[in-house]
């Protein structure tokens, strides 16, 4: 065949069915738009995260340690040259006289021009330069929000009043959402020692910001100082870190919305392949014309491709456009999650990746299609009965079908391998799509097989009718199962994933568990902190001294040797952390040994080595095992200890848990403070206590278990949004395919209605053949989809959540009737006309 | 020197397997055509007449016997062989007309040059929807012509590329015996003008008289 001719006949031929083409090629839009929504949104935020790298911690380096700077640090830091500023950051309560709010807040206390890149934006914007000049204090808006504050209110913080200057929006290298667990509040560093908050053994960190002259390789020099800064124990941050850090984390989140955008372009993909499938079958006659007048099977089959080409072509335009609109969406919710301003720009890159992705997809699932359509017979023409041959023997094996059938695998898994960016991850994940539908088509041929073997033949006419179309010749049986099933299964199994998630914190707040701490309380004010407490009249639940101390020998090793080794396998966090430790005789409810043996209470001897127990993850993390000797660092003092038992803990609990307990008869001389664990019944309860207690001992901080799950919830939600939108894109995707699926077969019902009007069928007659046929196809679709979310959530739960599962009904429920309905409504409303117009007018407009 | 028959059939044997045996559809059909000449192959139905249309067409493969098309041996070419003879030397008319629904009249009567490429179909085709009457009907699909309309735009196609011989499977089955008639007519002029062999299958024997010679199939064997 010449070529022109193969371009003149695929555009001449689509004439009648270009419409129809157009709804189908949508299918792949939803699926694409969200690929190139997501790698444009990735494209800006790497470009928003190169463009203001040094924003991203306001300096060139941050020197950090848990205690005061020593006099050696001192010396070593002033060493690093000019300019510099200090911060000092900790956790403690603010009260708002007027009101007599109390909140647990983040403290930062600065001296110096920090930032030294990027500004601190504030409301009004001269307040980000006003309060450093003393007792006045920038704080987050919400916390304004929430005390009904304004600026010029007073708000305390420890012993002092500071006059509220206004309210700070943006900061360098603070994430807002970061912030909500306890909201910032900015004073001068000047004012710290005036609020008598920070004791010894207190809780904060002490940051040293440096600026290195503009011509300076910040990342040489850190390097040449880095060694001593190890010996000093002092922890850093760079730019470059930072960078790294946030790139990680974003990439975990690119990664799962990339799967969800492919769910939504192959369940996109297996529409085009239904749609191309319906197409081709109308075409048979045409097609075996065209072989008749002397045209080769390939070039029949280029005519069709070039078509599925065309429609893969502007699904994948149009979804690049929607994309691109798109975008916009997820800086919007995630603004205050990163912590940079992003701009959307048209990135060119993620828009023809995306184009290239979608109609090569699109392309490839059409294949097995058209190969089957070069099978068509010319002597088609002659005979109608020859129809059998021309669908090119399905049953037949043809190995060029097989081959595709095989290059579409590979490049599904290709493909989940470049999402997943690991080897193992993208062949599980292709591994469980691959089972998933495998499991559908079974459970659909399976269906086909029981209907036929316990036919009721005692059901009226319709019903009959309805149910028979479930097996006979050229049924949608399995498609629809499969794309229906498919996509119940992906919306229930993120529906019930999340719902285990929710479920366990709500659980953290069940009757009697503590849902309050009241810490950094001293030694001396315990007891009048438990009195407070129980004179409110709640229970004191958990009473627990805390030590601070450090590591410095594990096995005999140096910790800072063992940091120095290039080849070491314990992360750095656990060599260089506070071990906040305790002290006590019994084991708490929310641990159990594992090994070795509980020493509740021991006869300390200066120089003895404490048998004390610890966290069997960590045992694992320094390879040691029972008997061991670990060294800690009391303030200078060492301690040395052996490892008499591992616990395991049940850190879900919102309790106070360590990772080291030692004997009591050991630390009781030690700079402690305590920490107190009690329940409230409600918010009123828990503001009277946290005044109470603020207002006799400033220096206690309350956290309160309701703020905690408003924070995560305001993040899980979030998170849960951008999850919902991308499952939208995967059920509109779902419901594309569904309808394109029926319009597919609408050709095929429309000859089988009207042969049976003609036959005398009345048409509410036929509306019941159609509906109990939607009605089956969506109840075992959506009974397959169901049974394998189920299954799978409750896999996730067990296995990678390692949480409980009892899923409620009523999702799946919703979830069946959801489906079933839908599949009956959009089939009745694709197949409208079929039942009321007249037979010959039908058979004339529909007649290819 | 004598002229190589357009057609030759030896020993044509058609059998299918069923569920209840071999089916014998035609048996030992022998006969030969010469250029130019017209034949019909007439009987009841289910005499096996499409069958051996089909055959002699290429359309199909015999289980034993061999057709020579233009001296061809059409058992030994695969399929896309088989569509290119069809295209240089074979035209077709149908009972049921077949045109490419999506096409209109004078793109279906250009299908057979514009598959070879050739720059002048659309003339041609523009010449012969002149012949059979249709002129005026150049743009209209198949679905907005009557049969006896369809039939033409057939036969116009048909012959677009000067066939050597023409195929007809009962081409006024569909009609009216006046429309048959002006079917008939129009065949045979251009049969006549452009020297094509005919082979007709029909159970008329009118229309089979009007052919040099009859082959009368009963059960699938030649009577």
């Amino acid at each position: 065949m010449h070529p022109s001719f193969i371009w003149k006949m695929a555009w001449r031929d689509s004439r009648s069915s270009r419409r129809r083409l157009l709804v189908f090629s949508i299918s792949i839009t939803l699926g694409i738009a969200a690929l190139v929504s997501i790698g444009s949104f990735r494209n800006s935020v790497s470009q928003a995260i190169d463009d203001q790298a040094r924003s991203l911690i306001g300096a060139d380096l941050i020197v950090e340690s848990s205690r005061p700077f020593k006099a050696e640090e001192e010396m070593f830091l002033r060493s690093l040259g000019a300019p510099q500023a200090r911060e000092t950051r900790f956790t403690t309560m603010a009260v708002f006289p007027a009101g007599g709010g109390t909140r647990l807040v983040h403290v930062r206390a600065i001296g110096g021009d920090f930032p030294f890149y990027g500004t601190m934006e504030t409301e009004p914007a001269s307040a980000a330069r006003e309060f450093r000049d003393g007792t006045r204090a920038v704080v987050e808006e919400s916390l304004l929000i929430q005390f009904g504050a304004r600026v010029g209110d007073r708000v305390r913080i420890g012993d002092v009043e500071f006059s509220v200057a206004g309210a700070v929006h943006k900061m360098p290298g603070e994430a807002s959402a970061g912030a909500s667990f306890a909201p910032r509040v900015y004073i001068p560093l000047q004012d710290l020692p005036a609020t008598n908050l920070l004791k010894p053994g207190s809780i904060a960190q002490y940051r040293n910001y440096v600026k290195f002259p503009a011509s300076a390789d910040v990342e040489a020099r850190v390097k040449l100082i880095e060694p001593e800064m190890q010996r000093l124990n002092l922890e850093y941050d760079t730019v470059a870190k930072r960078k790294k850090d946030l790139g990680a984390a974003l990439e975990n989140l690119y990664r799962f919305l990339n799967l969800v955008g492919f769910i939504a372009l192959l369940l996109g993909a297996v529409g085009v392949a239904s749609a191309i499938q319906a197409h081709l079958q109308q075409k048979h006659r045409t097609g075996a014309i065209l072989r008749c007048l002397g045209a080769s099977a390939r070039s029949t089959v280029f005519v069709y491709l070039l078509q599925a080409a065309a429609m893969g072509l502007v699904g994948a335009t149009a979804g690049a456009a929607l994309g691109v609109a798109m975008q916009r969406v997820f800086p919007a919710i995630l603004n205050s999650l990163i912590p940079l301003p992003i701009s959307t720009s048209i990135a060119w890159e993620p828009i023809l990746r995306g184009m290239l992705v979608g109609f090569a997809i699109c392309v490839l699932f059409a294949l097995p299609s058209l190969l089957r359509f070069r099978k068509v017979a010319p002597l088609l023409v002659l005979r109608s009965s020859t129809e059998g041959d021309g669908r090119g023997g399905r049953s037949s094996f043809d190995p060029l079908v097989t081959v595709v059938y095989l290059i579409i695998a590979g490049s599904v898994t290709a493909f989940a391998i470049s999402q997943t960016e690991t080897w193992t991850r993208g062949l599980v994940f292709a591994a469980v799509l691959g089972l998933s539908i495998s499991i559908f088509a079974g459970m659909a041929k399976l269906l086909i097989v029981l209907v036929r073997k316990f036919f009721p033949h005692n059901w009226s006419f319709a019903l009959r009718q309805g149910l028979a179309n479930l097996y006979r010749p050229n049924n949608r049986t399995l498609l629809l199962t499969v794309s229906l099933g498919l996509g119940t299964f992906l919306l229930l199994n993120l529906y019930l994933s999340r719902e285990v998630l929710l479920a366990q914190f709500r659980s953290i707040d069940a009757k009697d568990q503590p849902n309050i701490f009241l810490f950094d309380i001293q030694p001396d004010q315990t007891r009048g902190v438990a009195d407070i407490v129980r004179s409110s009249g709640l229970r004191v639940i958990q009473e627990a001294p805390v030590v601070t101390m450090r590591l410095s020998e594990i096995k005999g090793r140096k910790t800072s040797d063992i940091l120095a080794d290039p080849k070491r396998k314990i992360p750095e966090w656990q060599l260089q952390r506070e071990y906040r430790c305790t002290y006590r005789e019994q084991l708490s409810n929310t641990e159990k040994v594992t090994e070795g043996e509980w020493i509740g209470r021991v006869d300390y001897h200066p120089g003895d080595a404490v048998p004390i127990s610890i966290d069997k993850d960590i045992a694992k993390d320094f390879e040691a095992k029972l008997g061991d000797e670990l060294v800690f660092d009391l303030q200078g003092v060492p301690i040395k200890t052996r490892i008499a038992s591992t616990r395991d803990i049940d850190w879900k609990r919102f309790q106070t848990n360590f990772f080291v307990v030692f004997p009591a008869g050991v630390l009781e001389a030690a700079p402690t403070f305590n920490v107190l664990v009690s329940r409230v019944n409600d918010a009123n309860e828990s503001a009277r206590l946290q005044s109470a207690v603020v207002a006799q001992y400033p220096n206690v901080s309350a956290l309160d278990l309701t703020s905690v799950i408003q924070t995560v919830d305001a993040i899980l939600s979030k998170v849960a949004l951008v999850i919902r939108v991308m499952s939208l894109f995967t059920v509109g995707a779902g419901l594309i395919v569904l309808a394109s699926t029926i319009w597919s077969g609408r050709y095929q019902r429309l000859r089988e209605s009207i042969l049976l009007r003609t036959l005398g069928a009345s048409r509410m007659q036929i509306w019941k053949i159609l509906c109990a046929e939607y009605a089956m196809l969506g109840v075992l679709a959506s009974g397959t989809g169901i049974v394998l979310a189920v299954a799978s959530s409750w896999a996730l739960a067990r296995f990678v959540f390692k949480l409980d599962y009892a899923p409620s009904i009523w999702p799946l429920l919703v979830a069946a009737l959801a489906v079933s309905g839908l599949t009956v409504i959009i089939g009745l409303l694709t197949s409208r006309g079929i039942g009321s117009a007249p037979p010959l007018e039908i058979l004339r407009a529909e007649a290819e | 020197m004598t002229a190589i028959p357009i057609l030759d059939v030896q020993r044509l044997t058609k059998t299918y397997r069923t569920g209840a045996g071999e089916l014998n559809v035609l048996k030992e059909i022998s006969f030969s055509l010469p250029q130019g000449a017209t034949c019909a192959i007439l009987g009841p139905s289910g005499s096996g007449k499409t069958t051996l249309l089909g055959l002699c067409a290429g359309l199909d493969r015999p289980t034993s016997g061999s057709v020579l098309l233009n001296g061809d041996p059409l058992a030994d070419m695969d399929e896309d062989e088989r569509a290119r003879v069809r295209n240089q030397h074979v035209g077709f008319v149908f009972q049921n007309f077949q045109l490419i629904p999506t096409l209109t009249a004078l793109e279906n009567v250009t299908v057979p040059m514009e598959l070879r490429g050739d720059r002048a179909a659309r003339a041609l085709g523009l010449e012969l929807l002149q012949r059979v009457g249709l002129g005026d009907r150049v743009a209209h699909y198949p679905t907005q012509l009557s049969g006896g309309e369809q039939q033409r735009v057939a036969l116009a196609r048909a012959f677009i590329n000067r066939p050597k011989i023409l195929f007809a499977d009962e081409p006024t089955g569909n009609l009216d015996a006046e429309t048959s008639s002006g079917i008939i007519d129009i065949m045979m002029e251009l049969n006549r003008s452009a020297g094509t062999a005919l082979v007709l299958v029909t159970h008329d024997p009118d229309v089979a008289g009007l052919t040099g010679r009859t082959i009368r199939l009963r059960s699938g064997e030649a009577v």
